[in-house]
This record gives C-alpha cells, structure tokens and sequence, in this order.
C-alpha cells in the first residue's frame, strides 16, 4: 500500500525522531528507506513488548518515538503496553500492521482477522483503520490530533500477505 | 541444590550504586531494587518503575539513554525480569548507546512473589547448574561485562565501571531478603513521569 519512502516521509512529517519495530512483510521493505531517511533513527527490538517500553524511555528523554509492529505483536505485547500507554499514560502513536486484512492467500481463516480491533479497543487504543493509499493524510491528522491531546493512538494498517 | 554463593545484601549493592552516581545520572530500578531504591532516597531523575510491566527495565533505559546521549543511565534489573525479557540483551548491543550501564541484581528467586526460583536458578533446573548471565551478556555483545559477588569489589570498581563507554552490564550477586515485600508506588505515575521529563529539562507536551 506505502513505499518505504513514503512511509519515511511520513514518519518526518509527523516529526518523529525513532521508529520502534519489528519486521514483517510488509513493514521490513519499509525499514531501509526509513533507515536511510535524515533524522529518523530505527531501532529494531526483539519481541514487540520492548518495543512500547523502549518508546517510552525515548518519550521521556524527549525523544518523539513511533511503534511500528504488525498486529500479532500487539497481542504479543500487551502488558507493556498497559503499563507504557495507561499507567503511566505516555502518548506513544502506532502503525501496526493487519495481517490478512486484503487477502488471505497465505493464511487462510487468518484469526487476526477476528482479534485485532476488538483487542486495540479492549486496550483503549484510539485508532484509524486504513485501507487505501489514499488515506495517508488521514494518519497524520489522526497523529497530530493525538499527539495535541496528549494520548496515544494508531494507524491499522491493512497488510496482505503474511 | 541450595545457593552455595557468597552474596552481597541488595542494599548494600545499591548504597555503593547510590554514592558513585551523579546527580545527573537516570537510575532506574525496578521491583526489589526500586523499594530499597526509595529507602536510600531517589534523586530527581530517578524513575523507580512502579508500578511496571516486568522486565521492561532495561529497554526503558535504553530509551532514555538514546534520547540523552550526553547523560549517563544506569538500569537496576532483577534476574526474574531479565530472564522475562532476555532478547533486551540483544537489543541494547545492537543499539550499542555509550552511556547505558544494566546491573543485573541476581538473588535466583522472584522475591516480591515469595522467593520462588526462577528457571535460573540452580533450585528450579534439573543440571542444578546457575544460569551464566555474564556469559549471556558477552554473547550478546555488551562491551564492557563486570561480575561481583562481595559489596567491597564493587565499591572499589564502581566508579571505574560507570565511567567506561558502554553499553556495560554489571553482574551483582545479591542475597534474598526473606519474607520481603514489592515496591510501593511513591505517587501517580502520570505526575512522575512528567516530572522527570521536567526535570530533564523536557517541556510540557
């Protein structure tokens, strides 16, 4: 759906300093165009629960992290992000990606499917469902919107392949 | 098998951590450590993570410590929370910040729970064998790996080591406080988190 370049340009227009992630299919091909974007720096974590623990050490070092993972490492992840985004209320911004979300060639009967928004909402994660490319401008209004507020949110990103 | 170690108190651990520190230094603990942390006295950049999602310490840490290059961060860790989360090992390497220094704090049990062995412990394994954190950490790639079991070691390296570049891990073995209880929560943690990027010299946002 995005280019890595047009995620990273993104990313700068949002002015966000690290992208927190994780690979998949469709998120790695955007790591080297982010990585190779001035002022943005990737850090790349080992499961998805570090991920919001570690943007939340660079929020508060005043640092204006991003979390970028695909939705099964945000079931993965959940306590940390209980503790990042509700405890103690860090306004972290997400783009996860939904697996499966245009076809289900890979995984048929994808059961990410069923749990990816009703568990961002279980979470209280105020996000934006985004299919087409044409919504691009939509993640940044919903960004600047939550980041004005203080609170978190994110961008669903609709993924195909697994 | 029964712990054979010599072990210093975790208090006496953190009193030498607590003399060497500057006071522009970010100390944060987590669990056992954070409440004796807060006996001793938390400065104004020192984040006791209560409450806490478990073994998230470490890349805490190493947010702070990309954020504030300049600024020296030391991570107070128990080894139930870092066995939780032992890919952070990794992870700090790879992101590799001078200015990091992760103190494993080793009693071999979840203390807070009631001094259960963690599966790293030579209670809870069936070679009964202690799992080797120092060698984790030089696999990983930590530059600088220290390990001291007597509160005098580490008194007398404890200046050298946090003035190393890093990223450093410190090994300390530290005896169990039996019948000890978890870290109490020193305020809301909204209003303590705003105050340490306040008093980083973060604005409001």
């Amino acid at each position: 759906m995005f280019s890595g370049d047009e995620m990273a340009a993104l990313c700068t227009a949002m002015g966000v300093t690290h992208v927190v992630s994780v690979a998949d299919s469709t998120i790695g091909p955007w790591h080297p165009a982010i990585e190779r974007t001035d002022g943005l720096r990737l850090i790349r974590v080992c499961r998805e629960g570090e991920a919001w623990a570690l943007a939340g050490g660079l929020y508060l070092g005043g640092a204006t992290p991003l979390v970028m993972i695909q939705c099964t490492g945000l079931f993965e992840s959940g306590d940390a992000l209980r503790n990042i985004l509700h405890d103690w209320q860090m306004p972290i911004f997400s783009i996860i990606g939904y697996r499966s979300y245009l076809n289900q060639t890979t995984l048929p009967g994808d059961t990410c499917l069923v749990f990816t928004e009703p568990v961002l909402e279980a979470w209280r994660i105020d996000y934006r469902l985004i299919t087409t490319p044409a919504q691009r401008d939509e993640i940044l209004a919903h960004y600047i919107a939550c980041r004005d507020a203080s609170r978190p949110g994110a961008a669903l990103i609709a993924e195909g392949k697994a | 098998m029964s712990d054979t170690l010599a072990r210093m108190s975790q208090m006496e651990a953190l009193r030498v951590l607590h003399a060497a520190r500057r006071a522009s230094d970010v100390v944060i603990t987590s669990m056992g450590a954070a409440r004796d942390w807060m006996v001793l006295g938390a400065g104004p950049l020192d984040l006791p993570l209560v409450p806490s999602s478990m073994g998230t310490a470490p890349a805490i840490g190493l947010g702070i410590a990309l954020a504030q290059p300049e600024r020296r961060v030391i991570v107070v860790n128990g080894d139930g929370a870092m066995l939780m989360h032992l890919g952070s090992l990794v992870t700090i390497t790879a992101a590799a910040p001078a200015n990091l220094t992760l103190i494993l704090a080793d009693n071999g049990v979840y203390e807070v729970t009631g001094a259960q062995p963690t599966p790293g412990s030579p209670g809870a394994r069936s070679d009964g064998a202690y799992v080797d954190f120092v060698g984790m950490a030089r696999a990983a790639g930590f530059r600088s790996v220290h390990h001291w079991s007597t509160a005098a070691e580490w008194e007398q390296h404890v200046e050298m080591i946090l003035d190393t570049p890093g990223p450093t891990f410190v090994l300390l073995d530290v005896a169990r406080v039996p019948g000890a209880v978890g870290p109490r929560s020193p305020g809301p943690a909204p209003e303590r988190a705003r105050a340490l990027r306040r008093n980083l010299g973060i604005g409001a946002r």
